[in-house]
């Protein structure tokens, strides 16, 4: 079938020509029709394509582009093609140029050189009529893009913000984000920019700023703090969940820099929780609250409510079907967990639960949670329902995560949670059953630690060893598929160490020496050489010089060493001969009867304590020592993993050998009997592949029926003994006791057994039980087992829980050595280790490290407010870009005090807003001029840079004006706002350095309408914010505004005549809420009361709703009607000379309390007016209304008694006096 | 930030690859082959989100993926995307497909991955989102279509003889109709 559609293409081929190409359905069939013999296929066609793109037709070259890009999704380099893309690219029709971008985004990278070529065809694009000419040329060029495009297209991409198309817009803000990470240049002058669209009127180009701006922050939180009140008040507003996802993940970043913020954003983000529906933003609403309690260290109030309310939420999430949630909310425990434990130990049973849930990747998280809920007093019962999840999990790779689970939980913090060491030994010894486990070290190396540390463990887990020991064998079996051998390590270590301890260290001696140790790795041999000397010793001391027993020991000791000479690992090799060695001397010395027994044992001699981990770098550099000189070889990586290794490398090298004629086997029955023969063995590991729980459960009442029939099983009196034991003193059994529980297992049958671990369970029970009771009648008495070395070191006891006393005290020597005179310090050596991306040599973002509030000075394209109305204190603008850079960082702290020192000034300006310029004399005003409280300064986007010469000077003083302000007023800063906590909402709208001042309009019981009103930066329209706040417990909503227009204003956005209603706005108990309604106005002459209903439904608590209004006069002074505008010198002397404003107006005032220079500072900041000039004792001040008409004056001091005289100038009379009569109110 | 977009079906065959950091060929596919091993060896009704494979990942990023029928979605995205919020993401990235290619099923990925790229460009930029609105987003793919049309409409003449010439090999289509996947109808 294939080959005649091949021929018909052929046929057809030869016949049409080059008109016959294949199109890219037609290589798609084709390739599905050589399914056998693919790869020769699509050579072929490759050749075709590329005698395709020979061709002058752009419709064929762009169909063979076409091609490729398919092919490249195959797998098939196209990097060959790249000129060809362009061409198909630079193709003026729109399909063509399509395809070419396409292939484009899918196949060039930065390294790609011909991309150089395409700069001024991308350019011409992305200003292409066609918005979605652009719109291609955009998204090809977010994947493409490289620092010389970045560089070279910036100022393209950045008038591309400003399209009139939200399609073009907010794909513009996306792009920019690629440009800043390719050329971290462009970030500080286009931010102010890229900051503005977060107040884009059209939601998408908002969200995609949003996006940009998170994106930023994220990497480098704490250059964007200052845009905290901006997204607070999106937070707020936006109903997006979009942008609300984004920006309270973005508040999670912030938090933790600014622990007020985290303060304020509790009220609002429970509410959130509270309502909202989408588990997509309850879920990262409860993330960001945890990232919040967790930065927020002195608690709160309703800390307490509000981590019930997210565990609360988490276990809704975690009880749901759907996998997600449960993983999600698995995740979100987690991290409460590190802060607040005991909130996630009451859902302890959920997270059991958990463990058996069917998917891996939520067993993983519950694991996860696991150890930090442990306790004393759970620690062995988790241990336990892990090890039986152990025994029946499928998969290695979860088994062996379970495993070291287990490991973690108990050994964390120093064994900090464990009360019953023999029963974690035994734990450990069962562990090693595990079939194919690759933590066979990780067993080990815990074994070393456990048996150094608690001294009074070290005979149970020596008798643990020694049977490990006599087992060797098995471990033999399967070494290749895991590392379980190396347990021998430790067992070998332990056993010679403290060979004291050994009940029969001759039994035990021979079941090292016979077995075949060659077979186990290098390090494993050696260890055993090593330590068969030291029991060899010990065997010697005990003897009591006994010199016939003693030489028939050593010979047959050399007798079998002599094999290990054999061993295929160098240093094995090296030390069995050494050890070989020694024996026959000593024995030579045996023979001369001149041997003695210090000779040897103090080869040995020494305490072992236990090294801390930063010890080695801790020893000081002696004198005339050069580390950094070579010595011999380069010196090769030391590990400093294992703490107990470097004490058999200090010692002697000694050793003996035997051989092997004991095939007895020695073992008598323990919990690791499985392993007594290979036939029983080999049965047994076949069991532990995969038993199920019935079979073990099933297993488990055999054996302890069998308990009960067994006339030999001794348990039960061990634990009367323990329980007598435990009445004299509440400690553990003691080594009595302990043997007698392994010897007298000796007698009972393998599979009648009780694994030790859970005797010792039962056994840890009773006794706690038993403790329990005697808690109150006796104190503790402590451990009868203190351990007789103390180490210099902190040896702390395990101090924890309150029911500390019902578990006995076991000494376990916590940290380790240091050298002298050092002490434990923080992790300073892992202060070089800064997290750098790992898949990334060079990470852009660090080039974005950006400091945003530095000024930016002329490469922006606005120029800085500064200059524009200097008098205006800077200082002041909260939260603007414009203000931190001109503050020393160091302030900020000192800032920050200040502001909770004055935190009772702030009740009174209580109203302002985060827009709110903030300044000392803004409060003076606010409290002392009562009156037009409802004016709000406000400086709409400052037009083109007007700096000239003639302001130098000027400007001059004005930094130094700044500069007390700065320090004799505390400045208020954004977080004072944050920190004030009427203010859920606040804003800073620094661009505009707009200043809201919220005046009360009406109240009743239910509401209080508090309203500010700025003009839109551009049209002629009027922003009246109200600020709702419900002073009722119960929900309000269905919120009316009915405003009556007048001759002059029009309300906007209705949804009805005169009516705007907010369906989506709802009020929480004694929470507040913002809304917004605009005005059109056509004309300014007057001022206007406007008549205003505010209708509102209060959803009581039984049930029942009551509607309520509010009516009022809603107050628009000609003062609002004005817009911030500067103008400079120059332009503002031609406007004076042209005549053109006509009305004019002049009044003088003598009784103003302020001096002359604040008074002018307060004028601007609340009649939105900017300086444009300034002589001693005169200023000139410029403005235009929503309207565009000219506003000037002239303010001068006369030096009467602090008289001023105003000389106003305008095109509208009207307007004009009455802004004057507002004027001198506000100044009387 | 998404790192890549796959779609894959249940062969490990790539339908849709779209990296937004650069991967060379060779190790794109790799990761699909990994990715793909990762996810296939997942039950149905089991969690969506897995920590990424060894060549895509690192600590921040996770897969979130979903099967529909005989195509897995798989979006790698770094801890700045909200789980749910992408899972929304790609339901309404499959549901877009399917308003645009009338009941959307695997053929349509195989034949016109080219506009599958379209649609996505229309949601993603530079692996941010871009749009989530449906209706917005078919919307402006038809738009282009359309513009498309038109260009056609005036150069099309030869290239439309030429393809229903070759619609003339009848057989060869029916048999492409029967393949297995033909039944593969998107579920919702």
């Amino acid at each position: 079938m294939s080959t005649t559609m091949d021929q018909v293409v052929k046929k057809a081929k030869d016949s049409f020509g080059p008109m016959f190409d294949k199109s890219l359905h037609d290589l798609v069939r084709g390739i599905r029709n050589h399914k056998d013999n693919e790869a020769k296929y699509i050579n072929e066609a490759i050749d075709e394509i590329k005698q395709e793109l020979k061709q002058d037709n752009m419709a064929i070259k762009a169909n063979a582009v076409n091609k490729l890009t398919y092919l490249q999704m195959l797998g098939y380099d196209i990097s060959w093609s790249s000129f060809n893309i362009i061409e198909v690219m630079s193709s003026n029709k729109f399909t063509f140029k399509r395809i070419g971008y396409l292939a484009a985004s899918q196949s060039f990278h930065e390294g790609t050189d011909v991309v150089m070529l395409t700069t001024n065809m991308i350019r011409k694009d992305l200003n292409s009529s066609s918005m979605y000419e652009a719109g291609i040329a955009m998204s090809g060029l977010s994947c493409f893009i490289n620092a010389d495009l970045a560089r070279d297209l910036a100022n393209d991409i950045m008038s591309l913000m400003t399209s009139t198309k939200p399609y073009i817009r907010k794909r513009a803000v996306l792009l920019l984000y690629k440009v800043f990470l390719n050329n971290p240049d462009a970030l500080k002058p286009a931010f102010p920019r890229l900051r503005e669209k977060l107040e884009d009127p059209d939601p998408g180009v908002q969200a995609a700023a949003v996006n940009v701006i998170c994106e930023l922050a994220r990497r480098n939180p704490k250059n964007y703090l200052a845009l905290a009140p901006i997204f607070f008040r999106l937070m707020t507003t936006s109903a997006n969940n979009w942008v609300l996802i984004k920006i309270i993940k973005l508040f999670g970043a912030l938090t933790p820099l600014e622990p007020r913020l985290g303060r304020k954003l509790i009220e609002p983000l429970t509410n959130l929780i509270h309502s909202t529906s989408a588990m997509s933003l309850l879920y990262e609403c409860i993330n960001t609250v945890i990232a919040v309690l967790v930065s927020i260290s002195s608690g709160l109030p309703n800390h307490n409510a509000s981590i019930q309310l997210c565990v609360q939420k988490l276990r809704i999430l975690i009880e749901d079907s759907d996998q997600n949630l449960k993983y999600l909310g698995l995740l979100a425990m987690s991290k409460i967990l590190q802060t607040h434990p005991k909130s996630v130990q009451a859902h302890h049973d959920l997270i059991m639960q958990c463990l058996d849930d069917k998917d891996e990747s939520i067993r993983l998280r519950a694991l996860d949670l696991l150890s930090g809920m442990v306790s004393k007093k759970n620690l062995m019962e988790v241990a336990r329902k892990l090890m039986v999840h152990m025994n029946k999990a499928e998969g290695t790779h979860y088994r062996d995560e379970l495993l070291s689970k287990i490991i973690d939980i108990c050994s964390q913090n120093d064994y900090q949670h464990i009360t019953n060491f023999e029963w974690y030994v035994s734990i450990l010894v069962e562990l090693t059953r595990l079939e194919g486990t690759k933590h066979g070290s990780l067993i080990s190396l815990q074994l070393l630690d456990v048996a150094v540390r608690v001294e009074s463990i070290r005979e149970f887990a020596c008798h643990q060893m020694a049977v490990l020991l006599e087992n060797a064998h098995v471990f033999i079996v399967g070494s290749n598929s895991s590392n379980i051998a190396e347990v021998l390590y430790a067992a070998a270590w332990i056993c010679g160490e403290f060979s004291s301890y050994l009940k029969d260290p001759q039994k035990t001696l021979e079941s090292m020496l016979n077995t075949k140790i060659t077979l186990f790795p290098g390090h494993i041999q050696s260890v055993y050489y090593q330590n068969i000397l030291k029991i060899i010793t010990y065997i010697i001391i005990t003897l009591n010089n006994n010199e016939t027993i003693i030489k028939e020991l050593i010979s047959m000791s050399i007798d079998k060493m002599s094999v290990f000479l054999s061993s295929g690992d160098v240093e094995a090799q090296e030390r069995a001969s050494v050890i070989l060695n020694i024996l026959k001397s000593v024995l030579k010395l045996l023979e001369k009867h001149e041997f003695n027994v210090n000779e040897l044992s103090g080869l040995f001699d020494g305490v072992l304590n236990p090294v801390a981990a930063k010890a080695q770098r801790k020893v000081a550099i002696p004198n005339g020592l050069d580390l950094d000189a070579w010595i011999n070889d380069p010196p090769s990586e030391s590990d400093e993993e294992s703490e107990i290794k470097p004490r058999h490398f200090d010692n002697t090298h000694n050793q003996s050998l035997f051989s092997g004629d004991n095939t007895e086997n020695y073992y008598h029955g323990s919990n690791l009997d499985s392993y007594s023969g290979d036939q029983s063995d080999s049965n047994r590991t076949k069991n532990y592949v995969e038993p199920s729980t019935e079979e073990i459960e099933e297993q488990r009442e055999k054996r302890k029926q069998s308990e009960k029939m067994n006339p030999f099983y001794i348990k039960d009196s061990t634990k009367i003994k323990s329980l007598q034991k435990t009445e004299v003193s509440s400690t553990l059994p003691n080594n009595a006791d302990r043997s007698q529980v392994t010897s007298s297992k000796g007698t009972i049958p393998a599979n009648l057994q009780l694994s030790l671990a859970d005797q010792l369970y039962r056994q840890a029970k009773i006794d706690e039980e038993n403790r329990r009771l005697k808690k109150k009648s006796k104190s503790d008495s402590g451990s009868s087992k203190k351990g007789k070395k103390t180490s210099k070191n902190s040896e702390l006891t395990t101090v924890d829980d309150n029911d500390d006393d019902l578990y006995p005290t076991i000494k376990v020597t916590r940290g380790g050595e240091l050298p002298e005179g050092v002490t434990e310090s923080g992790n300073e050596d892992n202060e070089n280790d800064q997290p750098v991306g790992k898949n990334k040599k060079y990470d852009p973002h660090r080039a974005l490290n950006i400091d945003l509030d530095e000024k930016p000075l002329q490469k922006m394209s606005t120029p800085p407010t500064e200059i524009q109305e200097p008098i205006a204190k800077p200082v002041e603008n909260p939260p603007t870009i414009m203000e931190k850079q001109k503050k020393p960082k160091k302030k900020k702290a000192i800032e920050k005090e200040e502001k909770s020192s004055t935190s009772k000034s702030k009740s009174k300006r209580e109203r302002s807003d985060y827009k709110e310029l903030l300044s000392p004399a803004d409060d003076e005003k606010e409290s002392v001029v009562p009156s037009p409280s409802n004016t709000t300064a406000a400086a709409p986007p400052p037009p083109p840079p007007t700096t000239t010469t003639t302001e130098a000077k000027p400007k001059k003083k004005k930094t130094k004006e700044k500069k007390s302000t700065n320090n004799d007023n505390s400045a208020p800063l954004l977080f004072d706002m944050m920190s004030d906590d009427i203010n859920p909402t606040s804003t800073s709208n620094q661009q505009y350095n707009e200043q809201n001042v919220y005046k009360l309009a009406a109240e009743s019981d239910y509401l209080t309408i508090e309203t500010s009103i700025i003009p839109t930066p551009s049209t002629a329209q009027l922003d009246v914010t109200f600020l709702l706040k419900n002073r009722t417990s119960s929900i309000i909503d269905h919120i009316d505004i009915h405003v009556i227009d007048s001759l002059s204003s029009k309300l906007l956005n209705t949804t009805s005549a005169n009516h705007v209603s907010f369906p989506s706005i709802s009020l929480f108990p004694y929470s507040q809420n913002y809304i917004h309604i605009y005005f059109a106005i056509n004309d300014i002459s007057f001022q206007q009361k406007l008549k205003t209903t505010l209708t509102y439904s209060i959803n009581k608590s039984s049930n029942e709703i009551q509607t309520d209004t509010i009516e009022f006069k809603l107050d628009l002074p000609c003062s609002q009607y004005l817009r911030k505008k500067s103008l400079d010198p120059d332009a503002f002397a031609e406007l004076m000379s042209s005549g053109t404003l006509t009305s004019q107006s002049n009044i003088s005032i003598s009784s103003s309390s302020q001096d002359f220079s604040s008074l002018i500072n307060t004028i601007c900041q609340t009649y939105r007016l900017t300086v444009v000039d300034k002589i001693n004792s005169a200023t000139s001040l410029y403005s235009e209304t929503i309207l565009g008409h000219p506003i000037a004056f002239l303010f001068k001091s006369t030096n009467s008694q602090n008289g001023i005289s105003i000389n106003g100038k305008s095109t509208e009379t009207h307007f004009l006096s009455n802004l004057m009569e507002e004027i001198k109110n506000f100044i009387k | 930030m998404i790192k890549a977009i796959l779609v894959f079906n249940n062969s490990a065959k790539p339908r849709l690859i779209k990296f937004f950091e650069h991967y060379p060929e060779e190790i794109q596919q790799q990761i699909v082959r990994e990715t793909y091993q990762l996810v296939s060896k997942r039950d149905e009704n089991v969690c969506n989100f897995l920590e990424g494979g060894t060549l895509i990942g690192g600590n921040d990023y996770r897969l979130i993926y979903r099967h529909y029928a005989t195509l897995y979605f798989i979006f790698c995205v770094d801890s700045s995307e909200s789980e749910l919020g992408i899972l929304d993401l790609i339901q309404v990235f499959v549901e877009t497909l399917d308003k645009c290619f009338e009941n959307v099923c695997e053929l349509d990925l195989i034949f016109h991955v080219d506009k599958v790229h379209y649609i996505l460009q229309e949601m993603c930029l530079g692996g941010m989102v871009l749009e989530t609105n449906m209706n917005e987003i078919v919307a402006r793919f038809d738009e282009q279509s359309k513009l498309e049309k038109q260009e056609a409409g005036i150069t099309a003449g030869p290239t439309k003889a030429m393809t229903a010439l070759k619609e003339m090999n009848l057989p060869q289509k029916i048999k492409d109709m029967k393949l297995s996947d033909l039944n593969l109808n998107i579920r919702f």
